[in-house]
C-alpha cells in the first residue's frame, strides 16, 4: 500500500506540475466547498485536517477584510471631516531651504480657507524643477532660477515668483579667539580657490587691523550635498572672482579645489566647530538659531555688512528697480550701502496654464495672500521680507496666470 | 509496483482529477507554486534594477564611455563625469573596514562559540545582534563625535610619528577620512561577522574537537587547526556578507569621510563613497547628464558587488577543495 501510494504520488507530481493555471483555478472551490466526497476509510485523518486548514484559511479571510475595512476607514476619514465643498488639493514639491515657512504658510492658509489644501514635499530645488517640467505637480519651488535651457524644455511657461529671502554666512573655528572677523569678497573667493592656505594672509589681515590671527591652515568646509545654500554661496564668489567665475562656475553642488564636505547646514557646522582652524557657509537662519557666531562680509559698497534680516531685505530693495520682468535675478553683491551681499530669494515656480479653474483661483488666491498678509510670519520664522517695490511688482505678475 | 507501471500509469491519469485535488489541500502543489513565486520575484526584481540602472544611464554610457570608469574629474558644472574616485574610496574604506573587523570578529567568535560558558555566550550574541540593527545614522552620529575627534587627535599623529615612512600616513589629519570611514564601518560590520560565524563553529560537529583532543591537542590548538578550518566555509560567507554591507553603506561614510572626491594614498585624507556621492547629490541634480551619471554610478556600485562577490564564490570553492586534499 505504501509503494502504491509513492508510485500514486510520483504521477501526481508531474501532473500537478503540468497545471498550474488549472491548480490556480481549483483552489477556492476546493477549500471553500462545504461538501466533499469521502472515497474511503484512510481519508478520515485528511479531512480533519482539510478541516484544519478550512479554519485557518478563514481566520486568514477574516483578518484581510478587518485590515481592509481598517484601511477604508483611515483613509476615509479626512473625507468625512472635511467640509462638504469640494476640496481643491494642490501638490508643490521642491526647494527644502524655505519649507518651515511654506508649510507655516500653507497651514495657516488651509484654517483660512478649509477647502484649499497644499501638499508641499521638500525633495529639493532639482527635484522640484525636474517635477514642474513633466507637469506632476501644481506647482514646484526653487532656490535658483531655472536656467534658459531648463525653460525651453517647459510644455507651458513657467513663471517664477520670489517668497522670502535667504542668505549664507561664514561661520569659522579660531580656537581661543571669539572675534568677529571681517572678509573682503576676494579674500572669501581666494580661500576657497585654495590661494590663501593661511590665516594670517596679508588679505584676511588687512581687513581686521588688531586682530592677532595664528600662522595655521586654513581648512575649508563646503556643503558636500547640492543645495540651494551652495548655490547662492558660489553665486557670490563667481561675482567677487573673474577665476572663480571661469574655473569653478555655479550650480547647486560644484567641483570644489579644496576643503572637506558636510552633508547639510549640521554637517558643515558640525564639521566647522569640531576642526580647529576651518572656515566654512551655513544658511543664515541655520547660524541664528543655533547661535552659530559669523563673521561680517564686505559689500561692493566697501562696508563690512553683519547679514541680518534687514541687511538681507536692504539687497533685495536694492535690485528691485532692475530687476527682470520674470523675476529670474541673483542678489548677490547688490548695491546699497547696507546690503548683505551674499543674499538669494527663492522661487515659487507656477506655470503660466492651468487648465482647472478652481486650482488656478486657489494659487492666485494663495499668491495674493503669500505676499500680503504671508509675508507677516516670515521674522518669526528667521526669514527676511520681501521689500515692498517686489510685492508690487509680483502683485502685477499674478495677472499673467490664465 | 515495478511489474505494473502501465496500469498505474493508467489508473492514476484516470483518477487523477480527485487524487490531484487531495494532493492540492495537503499543500503541495500549492507550496511549490508559492515558493516558485517568492524565487522568480528575486530574479525578477534584480534583472529589473540592472535594467533601470542601465537605461537611465545611456546619456553618461555614450558621452564618457568606458572613460567613466578611469578619469577622476567630478563636475557638475562643466558637465564632466569620472567615477574613480568614488570608486577608489568604496574599496579602500571597505578593506580598512575588513582588515579591522575580520580578526576582531573571528576572535570574539571563536571566543563564544569555543571557550566561553554557553549561558554568558547566548546573551553577548544576543546583545551583539542588537548591534546590527542599530541604525547606520547612529553609528554616523558616533563616528562624528568620538572617532573624529580621536582620530584627529590621537590616531592620526601616532601613526604619523611612527609609520609616517609609509605614503599611507601622511599629509594634514583633519579626522575625517578613509581612516576614518573604515574604523565606522568595522564598527558595523563586526556583528555580522560575529553572530554568523559563531553559529558555524557552534555547528561543527563535537567528534572534530573530540577526536583532534584525543590525539593530544590542546584546546586551542583543537579550536584552531580542527574547528576553526571545518567553519572556514562559513566564516568566510559572514566576511563576505559584512563586506557587502561595508560597500553599500551610505549615511555613516558621507558623515565621516570628508566628502572630497579626490585619489590619495594617504588613509588619513579625506576621500568620498560611491553610495555616499549618490545619497548627497542625487536630489539636487538638475541636468539630465547629471543625473544619469549619477545613476551610472549605481550600476558601478552593482558591478563592484557582483563581481566582488563573484571572487568570494571563487575563493570558497577554491579553499573548499584544498580543504578536502589536506584531510
Amino acid at each position: 500500500m505504501v509503494t502504491g501510494q509513492q508510485c500514486c504520488n510520483g504521477i501526481l507530481t508531474f501532473h500537478s506540475r503540468n497545471s498550474y493555471a488549472l491548480s490556480l483555478t481549483l483552489i477556492p472551490e476546493e477549500i471553500w466547498s462545504t461538501e466533499r466526497v469521502c472515497e474511503g476509510p484512510p481519508k478520515q485523518p485528511n479531512i480533519e485536517r482539510r478541516r484544519a486548514v478550512k479554519k485557518a484559511i478563514s481566520g486568514i479571510g477574516l483578518l484581510m477584510l478587518l485590515v481592509l475595512v481598517a484601511a477604508l476607514t483611515i483613509t476615509g476619514a479626512p473625507r468625512h471631516s472635511s467640509p462638504p465643498a469640494d476640496t481643491i488639493l494642490l501638490n508643490a514639491a521642491g526647494a527644502t531651504f524655505p519649507y518651515p515657512i511654506y508649510s507655516k504658510w500653507f497651514d495657516v492658509y488651509h484654517q483660512k480657507y478649509p477647502n484649499i489644501q497644499i501638499n508641499y514635499q521638500s525633495i529639493g530645488s532639482g527635484g522640484g524643477i525636474r517635477q514642474v517640467l513633466a507637469g506632476t505637480v501644481d506647482f514646484g519651488a526653487s532656490d535658483g532660477p531655472m536656467t534658459d535651457e531648463q525653460l525651453a524644455q517647459a510644455k507651458v511657461k513657467i513663471l517664477h515668483f520670489p517668497t522670502v529671502l535667504g542668505a549664507d554666512v561664514p561661520t569659522y573655528n579660531l580656537p581661543g579667539m571669539n572675534v568677529e572677523l571681517n572678509f573682503t569678497r576676494n579674500a572669501l573667493a581666494d580661500i576657497f580657490l585654495g590661494k590663501i592656505t593661511k590665516w594670517n594672509d596679508p588679505q584676511i589681515a588687512s581687513a581686521n587691523p588688531g586682530v592677532n590671527l595664528p600662522a595655521k591652515d586654513i581648512v575649508v568646509v563646503h556643503r558636500s550635498d547640492g543645495s540651494g545654500t551652495t548655490y547662492i554661496w558660489v553665486d557670490f564668489l563667481s561675482k567677487s572672482s573673474q577665476e572663480w567665475s571661469s574655473k569653478v562656475g555655479k550650480a547647486t553642488s560644484v567641483n570644489w579645489p579644496v576643503g572637506l564636505g558636510g552633508k547639510g547646514n549640521e554637517g558643515v557646522s558640525g564639521l566647522v566647530q569640531q576642526t580647529p582652524y576651518s572656515l566654512g557657509y551655513v544658511e543664515l537662519i541655520y547660524a541664528v538659531q543655533n547661535k552659530i557666531p559669523y563673521g561680517k562680509v564686505q559689500n561692493p559698497a566697501g562696508k563690512y555688512i553683519k547679514a541680518d534680516l534687514a541687511s538681507v531685505t536692504a539687497a533685495a530693495a536694492g535690485v528691485a528697480n532692475t530687476m527682470p520682468d520674470d523675476f529670474r535675478v541673483s542678489i548677490t553683491n547688490a548695491p546699497g550701502a547696507t546690503a548683505y551681499p551674499v543674499s538669494s530669494f527663492t522661487w515659487l515656480l507656477i506655470p503660466s496654464k492651468i487648465a482647472d479653474p478652481a486650482k488656478r483661483d486657489a494659487i492666485k488666491g494663495f499668491l495674493k495672500w503669500m505676499l500680503t498678509d504671508g509675508q507677516g510670519y516670515n521674522e518669526g520664522l528667521s526669514y527676511a521680507k520681501l521689500p515692498q517695490a517686489v510685492v508690487a511688482k509680483e502683485t502685477k505678475a499674478i495677472a499673467l496666470i490664465q | 509496483m515495478g511489474t505494473h507501471p502501465q496500469v498505474v500509469n493508467q489508473r492514476g491519469r484516470l483518477r487523477s482529477p480527485a487524487v490531484f485535488l487531495r494532493r492540492l489541500s495537503d499543500g503541495d502543489a500549492i507550496a511549490h507554486f508559492v515558493t516558485l513565486t517568492f524565487a522568480a520575484s528575486i530574479l525578477l526584481i534584480t534583472s529589473l534594477l540592472v535594467y533601470e540602472l542601465w537605461i537611465n544611464s545611456r546619456l553618461p554610457r555614450h558621452a564618457f564611455g568606458w572613460r567613466f570608469l578611469f578619469t577622476s574629474v567630478w563636475d557638475p558644472v562643466f558637465s564632466h563625469f569620472g567615477a574613480l574616485p568614488f570608486v577608489y574610496g568604496t574599496l579602500i574604506t571597505s578593506a580598512v573596514a575588513l582588515i579591522i573587523a575580520v580578526p576582531l570578529g573571528l576572535g570574539a567568535a571563536i571566543f563564544l562559540a569555543e571557550m566561553a560558558p554557553r549561558g554568558l555566550s547566548d546573551i553577548l550574541a544576543f546583545l551583539i545582534e542588537l548591534l546590527a540593527a542599530v541604525p547606520s545614522v547612529i553609528y554616523g552620529l558616533l563616528g562624528i563625535f568620538i572617532v573624529v575627534p580621536l582620530v584627529r587627535d590621537y590616531v592620526g599623529p601616532f601613526l604619523k610619528s611612527t609609520l609616517g615612512f609609509l605614503p599611507l600616513f601622511q599629509g594634514p589629519c583633519y579626522g575625517v577620512g578613509f581612516l576614518t570611514a573604515g574604523i565606522v564601518l568595522a564598527v558595523m560590520i563586526v556583528p555580522f561577522i560575529i553572530s554568523v560565524s559563531r553559529e558555524v563553529l557552534l555547528s561543527v560537529p563535537p567528534d572534530q574537537r573530540e577526536a583532534s583532543l584525543s590525539l593530544g591537542a590542546t584546546r586551542w590548538e583543537a579550536t584552531w587547526k580542527a574547528v576553526v578550518p571545518f567553519a572556514r566555509t562559513g566564516i568566510l560567507g559572514s566576511v563576505f556578507l559584512a563586506l557587502a554591507r561595508a560597500l553599500g553603506e551610505t549615511m555613516a561614510v558621507t558623515m565621516v569621510i570628508g566628502n572630497d572626491p579626490k585619489i590619495s594614498a594617504s588613509l588619513l585624507a579625506p576621500g568620498y563613497s560611491i553610495a555616499a556621492v549618490i545619497a548627497n547629490e542625487f536630489t539636487e541634480a538638475s541636468g539630465d547628464l547629471y543625473l544619469q551619471s549619477l545613476i551610472e554610478l549605481g550600476l558601478v556600485l552593482f558591478l563592484l558587488t557582483f563581481i566582488l562577490n563573484g571572487l568570494a564564490r571563487i575563493l570558497i570553492a577554491a579553499t573548499e577543495t584544498k580543504g578536502m586534499a589536506s584531510e
